[in-house]
């Protein structure tokens, strides 16, 4: 189990006449490996409870444990170095003369020496393709889109083992989001980190995580595999969330022609579905049957 | 998420909340000059519960009115003792060097009692406008500068525009903060060449995030044909009202009352 929330309380400003209780109770446990998505809408808590993963808030009441490390505890050295924190909008915490300065800035704290910073920083820039060239260039003067991955290979540079990201696709065209998904997924899969993704889109999310948390107004009220997830559409619309617009499509669909409920999650699923239905009986014909 | 007060602007409906910036900056001024008139402690005294009733008329809860005095503390310790030491007349009590006199009693008081009128003073008119009324109210008290060229009108645009802009810098100076320190920064030890040092990842981002917003904003109010403050109206005037009449006449009396304490009350201590 590497992230463990038990019984998690957080109160900003506890004790003053402006007190905001932002967490109730949260227990929750993400598997090594998993790639967790928290959705819920601005103002339900997400941020603040991501940011109890690593020990920048620390919980009111509850505990947190990450890899067994308590995140209340005093020296949070070994918590930053397995928990790596990409905040939204990340390109806005760019600093440092050189896009190679930027990224080393992260271990060269942790007192690594240069050639082994270098190493690293060119292991990072390969996993996250960003060309070498950039590597002279002022973090300042390079595209919004590259601005992000500079900042991501800051904190994937740290290898930590779980990574966590909030809104990591806000603010990018659709061609960008999708590659930042797949980069993500690649972070997953291949180099085994696991993810905690926040986000307000369901869409996003449908397809990348393994597990989905509902958290409205500093509880969670859903969780599960996104499909398990989505099959409660009542609910979800009461809460004003989203299904994705092929799920409810689908839905759709199998009400009007009676089928057996199933919860599709992505276009491709849903196309073999209707081309297996079309196709007719006898298996002579290669068009796939007329249209409706 | 974060809450942030700027100011110490205390949501109200008062009589002072509601008359006109300018009255109420007009009358600080007064203000200010009557604690300095006054030099007998039922002057100070009177002056006092006028605060106290200001105070609690406005809605400003006590514990935040003294909040407020808490940077003046220091000063008020450091004048009150040197005052206490230094200032002659019949002796009360001595011990090895110190010689503490009825006189210095009295004077420490009294400077005690007119520092702190001072700076509440000035405080309640803070609590009761917000900085962007306040800004408007010093704009056109200041308007009869432009006369000889001040830009006055640009002065109140920049000042309303950094005080709208203090929050969004601290919200982003937090955010950033929490993700150097994420990404293994330490502003918290080391010695001062170090700490100092340790804050150029915050404040570069900052800068550059301040210059990109600024330049934008600039872009903005171009867009919508802001020129500057010729010929330009207001959505809100700002005009005089009974409220304004009640807070004047309310003050009026205070003065009154204080100057004939002065010419005739010295025998009042």
């Amino acid at each position: 189990m590497s992230v463990k929330f038990e019984k998690v309380t957080y109160i900003y400003d506890n004790g003053t006449s402006n007190s905001f209780r932002a967490l109730k109770e949260i227990s929750l446990s993400i598997k090594t490996g998993e790639f967790f998505a928290i959705i819920g809408h601005s103002g339900s808590g997400k941020s603040t409870l991501i940011q109890l993963i690593n020990g920048l808030l620390k919980p009111t009441m509850g505990k947190v444990f990450v890899n067994g490390l308590d995140t209340s505890a005093k020296d949070l050295k070994a918590l930053r170095k397995t928990v790596g924190m990409v905040f939204q909008y990340p390109e806005h915490q760019l600093f440092d003369e050189t896009v190679y300065d930027d990224i080393a800035f992260g271990v060269r704290k942790m007192g690594l020496h240069e050639v082994d910073v270098k190493e690293r920083v060119y292991a990072t820039i390969k996993l996250l393709g960003i060309p070498e060239s950039l590597l002279t260039h002022s973090p300042f003067e390079i595209s919004g889109g590259q601005k992000r991955r500079v900042a991501m290979a800051g904190v994937i540079v740290m290898n930590p083992d779980i990574l966590v990201l909030d809104e990591p696709a806000a603010g990018l065209d659709p061609s960008g989001k999708k590659e930042m998904f797949k980069l993500i997924q690649k972070l997953n899969k291949q180099m085994g980190l696991t993810i905690v993704m926040v986000s307000h889109n369901m869409e996003d999310v449908a397809l990348v995580a393994d597990r989905i948390a509902v958290l409205v107004e500093g509880e969670i009220i859903l969780s599960g595999a996104p499909a398990e997830v989505y099959s409660d559409q009542e609910r979800l619309r009461k809460i004003h969330l989203d299904v994705p617009e092929i799920t409810s499509f689908m839905n759709l669909v199998m009400e009007r022609t009676g089928q057996p409920n199933h919860t599709f999650l992505s276009v491709a699923e849903a196309k073999q579905a209707i081309v297996d239905r079309l196709k007719p009986p006898a298996s002579e014909s290669e068009s796939g049957g007329e249209m409706p | 998420m974060m809450k942030i007060n700027i100011g110490q602007y205390v949501v109200g409906d008062s009589v002072m909340h509601k008359s006109d910036p300018r009255t109420k900056i007009i009358l600080t001024f007064v203000f200010l000059a009557v604690v300095l008139l006054i030099d007998s402690f039922i002057g100070f005294g009177i002056c006092l519960a006028f605060v106290a009733f200001t105070v609690i008329n406005s809605g400003i809860s006590i514990r935040s009115a003294l909040r407020g005095m808490k940077p003046i503390f220091f000063l008020l310790l450091i004048t009150v003792t040197l005052n206490l030491f230094t200032i002659p007349g019949k002796s009360l009590i001595s011990f090895w060097v110190f010689n503490i006199t009825d006189q210095g009693v009295i004077v420490s008081l009294k400077t005690a009692l007119r520092l702190l009128l001072l700076v509440s003073g000035a405080s309640i008119l803070t609590f009761v406008t917000t900085p962007t009324v306040l800004t408007d109210g010093i704009e056109t008290l200041m308007s009869p500068l432009k006369r000889i060229k001040v830009p006055v009108h640009e002065f109140a645009m920049m000042m309303t525009i950094a005080l709208r802009f203090i929050p969004t810098l601290l919200e982003e100076s937090d955010k950033i903060i929490k993700a150097q320190s994420a990404r293994g920064a330490d502003f918290d030890t080391g010695n001062l060449f170090k700490r100092v040092k340790a804050y150029v990842p915050i404040i570069i981002p900052l800068l550059f995030g301040s210059f990109m917003r600024a330049n934008e904003l600039a872009t903005a109010m171009e867009a919508r044909c802001y020129k500057g403050g010729e010929g330009r109206t207001r959505m809100k005037v700002l005009a005089f009202s009974k409220n304004d009449v009640i807070v004047v006449f309310a003050f009026l009396i205070l003065v009154a009352v204080e100057i004939v304490l002065r010419v005739y009350g010295k025998a009042l201590i």
